[in-house]
């Protein structure tokens, strides 16, 4: 590769006295001073969140508002920082959505521990587990700060997917019980 | 009610002085405070940022408009930072010097008191001079004394919190004021040859040199002057791009690293003391103290004249306050080895050949 020596041009009397750099300077602070702020004045407005934002772990319901965790506890095992702790429950015989067999009696999330890191959605084969929009977890209590299911569910929301996994489950199960394939 | 000013303004009865000296330390406080916020302000605004506009009084904010107001500008910040300087715990480390260390802050304010009040600020329709020291108008010559003195507070704090960076903070701004108080006398040694006539009683006078520009301005016939002893109070009020004894990225605070809470306080409003103090000197001398733009007439007459001669020396003293922060804000600081080039081969001979260069002309002029 060449060599590109780059001429040192000696500085002229005007830019040795600083001077005319100075009011450059001044003049460039001065059209910085004109131009609005850029802050965001934060708890008055907020930031717009990117779809994909991983904030606080939350519980969904599929679009016919059935409760997609069937408490199978792999989040619980996977989660590194030990943040959930899931109490498993049966769903009553007669229930609608009896034949999902088991949905979780109680759900926590300490969010002291948790560490956003999204292992529990990554592994929930239900989809149940979402990393949502929310940011800013605040409690003054350590009490507080655990999210037990109703509010998982509160922040949750219903998500609209496709999927019905157990609703055709449960068709493909009664087509072969009438003698189906 | 006109007995009234005069006598405050020049009795010499001990409750007169007293109400003086309070106004001079009521008026440097509060404009300090509030320089403090310019440059807060100031600086948000050149980054691109809003600045101090949270701080409130439920009192104050009860007011429409005016109390939204006043938070959104800021104007109650100052008051919660002095209160929170004087309600901080004062500690008293263990390893200074103990009787120089609580000193120092007042040794560094005092001078700055006290050139406050010698200066003067307007006049009155019947000639008297609007200051708090009447009938001691050895102006510039007490200015510099005393201005100069503020060092000590510096020299002081550095020497007795007795550890490495405040000695070198120290060291830096005794070295830089004797380097530019230099360059600085002789800047202004010009202007005096120029005012003065010769025979006058009162040669060094502040008002006799405001009176004189009531055409057109010092900056305009002296600019070289003008522009030595500007660069020359940004040095002595330790300001950007000079602030030597302070450097906080270099020498953590420098000079005022151990002091804390109502201590360094003082310090803070006599770092704006001298920035008040240098504007008024370059204002007074240079840019036509009380007079309104140069060549117009004045605006009214009697007392009316003289509140808007009052007025438009705060105006552009606020517009040069505003200057040191905008300075501050756009360039950054000098190497201390760039400082004293820059003060000993740079000035003090540019200061010397337009000392000559007036000589010859004058001779010429004859």
């Amino acid at each position: 590769m060449a060599i590109k020596v780059v001429e040192r041009r000696p500085l002229s009397l005007a830019e040795r006295t600083y001077l005319p750099q100075i009011l450059a300077g001044l003049k460039v602070t001065w059209a910085n001073m004109l131009r609005p702020p850029v802050t965001l004045q934060y708890p008055e407005e907020r930031p717009a969140i990117p779809t994909g934002y991983r904030g606080v772990p939350t519980l969904v319901r599929d679009p016919n508002g059935r409760e997609k965790c069937v408490s199978c506890q792999l989040c619980e095992f996977v989660c590194p920082p030990k943040a959930i702790r899931i109490t498993p429950g049966a769903i009553a015989a007669d229930a609608p959505n009896a034949h999902v067999e088991k949905a979780p009696q109680e759900f926590e999330i300490n969010m002291l521990r948790c560490i956003y890191c999204g292992l529990c959605q990554e592994v929930c084969p239900e989809e149940a587990i979402w990393l949502q929009s929310q940011y800013s977890m605040t409690g003054t209590s350590r009490e507080m700060m655990v999210n037990n299911k109703a509010k998982l569910y509160e922040l949750g929301g219903t998500l609209p997917d496709g999927h019905y996994k157990w609703d055709r489950k449960k068709a493909e199960a009664e087509r072969q019980a009438h003698g189906g394939h | 009610m006109e007995q009234l000013l005069k006598d405050f303004l020049l009795s010499k009865a001990w409750y007169f002085i007293a109400a003086r000296g309070l106004t001079a330390i009521v008026i440097l406080m509060s404009i300090a405070a509030y320089a403090v916020l310019l440059e807060r302000k100031a600086s948000a605004w050149i980054q691109g940022r809003v600045g101090p506009n949270r701080t409130n009084h439920p009192l104050i904010a009860w007011i429409p408009f005016l109390g939204t107001f006043l938070q959104k500008g800021g104007f109650i910040q100052p008051a919660a930072d002095g209160l929170k300087f004087l309600f901080k715990e004062d500690p008293l480390p263990g390893h200074v010097r103990k009787t120089t260390y609580v000193l120092a802050p007042i040794v560094a304010l005092a001078p700055a008191l006290l050139s406050l009040v010698m200066l003067p600020f307007g006049r009155l329709p019947t000639g008297e001079v609007i200051t708090l020291c009447p009938g001691a108008d050895i102006g510039v010559l007490f200015m510099f004394a005393i201005s100069s003195l503020g060092v000590y507070g510096i020299a002081l704090a550095g020497w007795s919190a007795n550890s490495k960076y405040p000695f070198l903070g120290a060291v830096r701004g005794s070295a830089q004021l004797i380097s530019y108080e230099l360059a600085m006398g002789l800047s202004v040694l010009t202007v005096f040859l120029a005012t003065a006539a010769p025979g006058q009683d009162n040669p060094l006078s502040l008002v006799a040199m405001v009176d004189g520009q009531q055409g057109a301005w010092n900056v305009l016939c002296h600019p070289v002057a003008a522009l030595i002893f500007l660069i020359c109070i940004f040095a002595e009020a330790n300001r950007h791009p000079f602030d030597m004894p302070e450097s906080e990225t270099d020498l953590v605070g420098g000079f005022h690293t151990e002091y804390g809470s109502f201590k360094f306080g003082l310090f803070f409003v006599a770092e704006y003391g001298h920035m008040v103090i240098g504007s008024s000197l370059f204002i007074l001398m240079f840019l036509g103290g009380w007079h309104f733009l140069p060549w117009l007439p004045t605006v009214g007459t009697g007392y009316v004249a003289a509140l808007f001669g009052a007025a438009w020396f705060f105006a552009k003293l606020v517009a040069f306050l505003f200057f040191f922060v905008w300075v501050r804000w756009t360039i950054p600081r000098f190497r201390y080895d760039q400082v004293m080039r820059i003060g000993w081969r740079v000035l003090l001979p540019v200061a010397v050949l337009n000392l000559l260069a007036y000589f010859l002309w004058y001779a010429i002029k004859g």
